[in-house]
């Protein structure tokens, strides 16, 4: 996959920046999550992919309206809480050649849709997932959500007294094929994962910390800008390379990075910072997950990746033309076979 | 009393006339026996000889253990609704024999294991030992299918008794054993034996006998959940979603097993249906909207707990205009219910389902053959009409073999609606005026146009929502979009009537009307003979979709009183008729039960008759 210049306003798809905008975003000024949708774009110009090539999803709450801010010649389904991986499910299998986007929240995934999420990732649905995780509610105006962590205090609800749910892990130990973090605050990192994501064959799950500006926003909350700015440790700096495009490797000293080769032969390339990271081992990226959760820090970075994990397009025998293009030819059987039918039913003849 | 007086006696009791091809068995067996292959294969070696059969399975929800009932009834003259007596009972389970004892008519009969023991309480019957443990013993098969073959102990001195042909338990062995000698064989060998030995030991002095016939010719024998996928995969079904629940896990279950042979490419080898089981009905009419949203004709199947965690998204599906066929296998609920028993019990929950003003297409098949028609129509409906389309079957109808007329290949071009590909869009401007937007009456019929994911032409997405949208389909909180939007949503649906089957309508001049649903059809059919034999003569509407057609407004109109015959407590398609035709001022009578069981029809004429004695004062 050939990648496009950041600098550059024409991408080798042909289109400018302009084609991959979405409508204004009516979401609060300063909301982790505009930045998010900005990444996205860019992520998908610089990665030269047509717009109508990628589907959005999403589910219900602040998080799920903004897939109406990026993508706007992208088809986009805005459907139930909770339920958005159920609809693309069955959405990605009209035509598979055409990319999952599904955008959720804390309370969206790791509440009324924590089933759904779990079966997507055991079934390793190809689409990026991402849930723009900030701890509340916010479109309900400010109640605890699953994520949030214990003694978070809300104006409204008082003190949290139950322990988060950590989206990644459950990721990791429901067999997703690519866990990350991200934090809405760090856009560099945030766009190099999304890239990642958006070429990875199977599920793509990238937890991100994006506060909410009016209802979580506590200095010390985990999910606020200055607690994320202040105790955000990245993994490793990572660099996406696009597999016609290796050039970029020069960049890098050897010895001091990990690759991972994905599906289209592009690579992730992780630059070590103080440990030797292994992206590729479902138990370390757990253990560093709960090492980060005691030295109460917010590690970022990608946190696990399986490349060649069978899909669930694996798991079916499709044509290679889409399902949804199929003539009445090519899905009506024939008369005579009916016969055959009727000869199964014990017929009298 | 001695074995050889009570027969005497009995045979004295007994008309003296034979009773040939009309009668009932019931077997008693428990669950888990192994005894439905026994059953369906006397079923069918019956149905081979020309006699029209119906069985009723009537089940524990339960894997093993508990008592199960199977009931075959012969009726020569084509009568397939459950009747409420046996006459002949094969009881082999000690836990429910006195039950069954006592259901049997004076003059029936009882077969039972010789190592039974229990209380003779009738001296009306007639009895006929088995020695089921000597005849399994002496067969030469493995301790471990002793049990099994012990059914077929009960097969082979029911054939001999009754006169069942040999050749026809042959066929009905090879067609269930797909063919495989060996399996044939120790079968066969043992119903031989047991016919000799009740050949050699029993003396017949029962009246019950079947002989050969020709009413079967050209018939099949299937159930209703699997004609309604096969009619699906012939519909060009491409996406099924489902969750397992009786009755319906059978329905997606023979999409699976059938996909193979009727949708796989024969060049490619590539399959064109693709069947997911999902995680939760949530998820599965979740999936199957998803599908139906990317141009996919999309099913799930499901009974009424489905149903009910389905409502939701239904409610999406309707306002953002999204086509997927449901299929609700109905039993009987509230809650759990009867989870393994028959009812007519989701028609007014699926009449109003949703929050806020929703309506939805219901079809209504009564037969196997119907559940194989509206099983490809459906999707035809669902396409046209961009709605979900809810299909209403039962337990009966679903789970329990029918005999029925060959399927027939659907006689109507598939209809995928109004979808638009890129070339469509080049020239819509040009066509229609405008530009092309999702929910724009362009043709002023209702139905807009939609384009499908994979669409490559930069006009051809748009975002869909449960939220309040614009004609293209941009968020709006709107008042006037709003009414507007919802104005044509009621119009589209009143327009449904165009599409959907028309009620089944037979005109025998009376001024007394039935109408019914379903498989409730079959009971009122007989029970109509049965009052045209009492001298009152009826008419008959079958609806066979909701909303109504005009014709079943004119049938309920041009009759001085309809009775309204279904299989639920509170009446449920009277009470939907009567809001419908609030200003009629028509005598509307309910005939309405659900105890879990089919209707029969001697219920029916009894309700009917003494409605009729009250209200008319007939007797």
């Amino acid at each position: 996959m050939a990648l496009a210049d950041s600098r550059v306003n024409v991408n080798l798809a042909g289109l400018s920046r302009n084609d991959y905008k979405g409508s204004p975003s009516t979401l609060c000024q300063g909301c982790g999550h505009n930045s998010i949708s900005s990444q996205i774009v860019a992520a998908c110009f610089e990665l030269n992919i047509r717009p109508e090539k990628i589907v959005k999803f999403s589910g219900i709450g602040c998080s799920s309206k903004s897939p109406t801010y990026f993508l706007n010649r992208s088809f986009g389904f805005n459907g139930l809480h909770g339920r958005m991986p159920t609809l693309a499910l069955g959405a990605m299998f009209g035509d598979t050649s055409v990319r999952g986007l599904g955008v959720s929240g804390d309370g969206d995934t790791a509440s009324i849709g924590m089933g759904h999420f779990k079966h997507l990732a055991r079934r390793n649905t190809p689409m990026v997932y991402i849930v723009e995780n900030n701890g509340v509610y916010g479109l309900t105006k400010g109640q605890f959500s699953a994520t949030a962590e214990e003694g978070l205090e809300l104006k409204r609800q008082g003190i949290n007294t139950y322990l988060p749910v950590d989206i990644c892990m459950e990721a990791l130990v429901t067999n997703a094929s690519f866990v990350a973090r991200g934090f809405a605050g760090d856009p560099k990192q945030l766009k190099t994962l999304l890239k990642a994501a958006l070429v990875h064959d199977g599920l793509a799950v990238i937890d991100i910390i994006s506060p909410c500006v009016t209802f979580h926003n506590k200095e010390n909350s985990f999910h606020s800008y200055q607690w994320g700015k202040d105790n955000e440790a990245p993994l490793h700096d990572i660099t996406f390379v696009p597999s016609r495009d290796e050039i970029t490797l020069e960049d890098f000293e050897p010895g001091s990075t990990t690759e991972v080769t994905l599906h289209d032969g592009s690579l992730i390339i992780l630059k070590k910072l103080d440990k030797d990271y292994d992206p590729t081992n479902r138990f370390e990226a757990l253990r560093v997950l709960e090492e980060a959760d005691q030295n109460n820090s917010l590690l970022t970075g990608l946190l696990f990746v399986e490349p060649g994990a069978k899909t669930l397009f694996d798991r079916y025998n499709l044509p290679e033309t889409p399902l949804n293009r199929l003539t009445p030819e090519q899905i009506r059987p024939t008369r005579e076979s009916l016969q055959e039918v009727n000869k199964m039913m014990f017929l009298q003849d | 009393m001695t074995q050889e007086a009570r027969q005497e006696m009995v045979k004295e009791i007994a008309t003296p006339d034979r009773i040939v091809n009309n009668f009932v068995i019931t077997f008693g067996t428990v669950n888990g026996s192994g005894s439905a292959t026994a059953n369906t294969m006397i079923m069918r070696a019956l149905f081979d000889m020309g006699i029209p059969v119906s069985g009723k399975n009537i089940f524990p929800s339960n894997i093993q253990g508990l008592p199960t009932w199977y009931t075959l009834r012969l009726s020569k003259d084509g009568y397939l609704a459950r009747v409420e007596e046996d006459d002949i009972v094969i009881a082999m389970n000690p836990a429910t024999i006195r039950k069954e004892l006592d259901s049997l008519i004076p003059g029936g009969v009882l077969f039972y294991p010789d190592d039974l023991k229990f209380e003779i309480t009738r001296d009306d019957v007639v009895l006929y030992p088995m020695p089921i443990k000597k005849i399994t013993k002496e067969a030469d098969v493995s301790p471990s299918l002793r049990d099994y073959v012990a059914n077929m102990v009960y097969v082979g001195v029911l054939t001999e008794m009754i006169g069942i042909e040999m050749d026809s338990i042959r066929k009905a062995l090879r067609f269930h054993f797909k063919g495989k000698e060996k399996s044939i064989q120790i079968n066969f060998h043992i119903i031989e034996q047991a016919a000799q030995w009740a050949k050699e030991n029993l003396t017949k002095v029962d009246r019950y006998y079947v002989e050969r016939m020709d009413a079967t010719h050209g018939y099949i024998m299937t159930d209703g959940n699997t004609a309604a996928a096969l009619g699906s995969l012939y519909g060009g079904i491409e996406f099924a979603a489902w969750y397992p629940i009786t009755p319906a896990s059978s329905l997606a279950e023979s999409i699976h097993e059938y996909a193979p042979m009727l949708r796989q490419e024969k060049e490619t080898g590539k399959d064109t249906v693709v069947v997911v089981q999902a995680e939760d009905e949530l998820a599965a009419i979740g999936m199957a909207i998803g599908a139906g949203w990317s141009g996919l004709r999309a099913l799930t199947s499901t009974s009424g707990p489905g149903l009910s965690l389905m409502t939701e998204f239904l409610g999406l599906a309707y306002y953002s205009e999204i086509p997927v066929v449901v299929w609700d296998v109905q039993r009987v609920g509230p809650s759990t219910g009867l989870p393994t028993r028959t009812a007519q019990g989701d028609l007014t929950f699926v009449y109003f389902l949703g929050h806020g003003d929703t309506n939805f297409v219901i079809l209504l098949p009564g037969s196997v053959n119907e559940c194989f028609e509206f099983g490809w129509k459906s999707f035809d409906i669902a396409e046209r009409l961009q709605t979900p389309v809810i299909v209403l079957s039962d337990l009966d109808l679903g789970m329990n073999e029918w005999m029925a007329p060959q399927f027939e290949y659907p006689d109507l071009p598939m209809d995928r609606g109004k979808i638009l590909w890129e070339e469509d869009l080049q020239n819509f401007e040009d066509l229609h005026g405008v530009a092309y937007g999702r929910y724009k009456d362009v043709d002023n019929d209702t139905i807009p146009y939609r384009t499908l994911v994979g669409n490559q032409h930069p006009k051809a997405p748009y975002f869909t929502r449960g939220t309040g949208h614009d004609e293209n389909a941009n968020y709006s909180e709107d008042s006037d979009v709003w009414l507007k939007s919802m104005d044509r949503l009621k119009r589209k649906f009143q327009n449904a009537v165009q599409y959907t089957p028309k009620p089944e309508i037979v005109d025998n001049g009376s001024h007394i009307g039935i109408i019914t649903i379903g498989s409730a059809g079959f009971p009122v059919l007989e029970a109509q003979d049965m009052l045209a034999a009492q001298g009152i003569k009826t008419d008959l509407m079958r609806i066979r979709s909701l909303p109504m057609h005009q014709e079943v407004r004119d049938f309920i109109k041009k009759h001085e009183y309809c009775y309204i015959v279904e299989l639920n407590r509170d009446g449920q398609l009277h009470q939907i008729i009567s809001m419908k035709m609030f200003d009629s001022h028509l005598d509307l009578r309910k005939v309405a039960k659900a105890d879990g069981l089919p209707l029969s029809a001697k219920w029916i004429v009894n309700e009917i008759l003494k409605i009729e004695e009250v209200k008319n004062g007939v007797s």
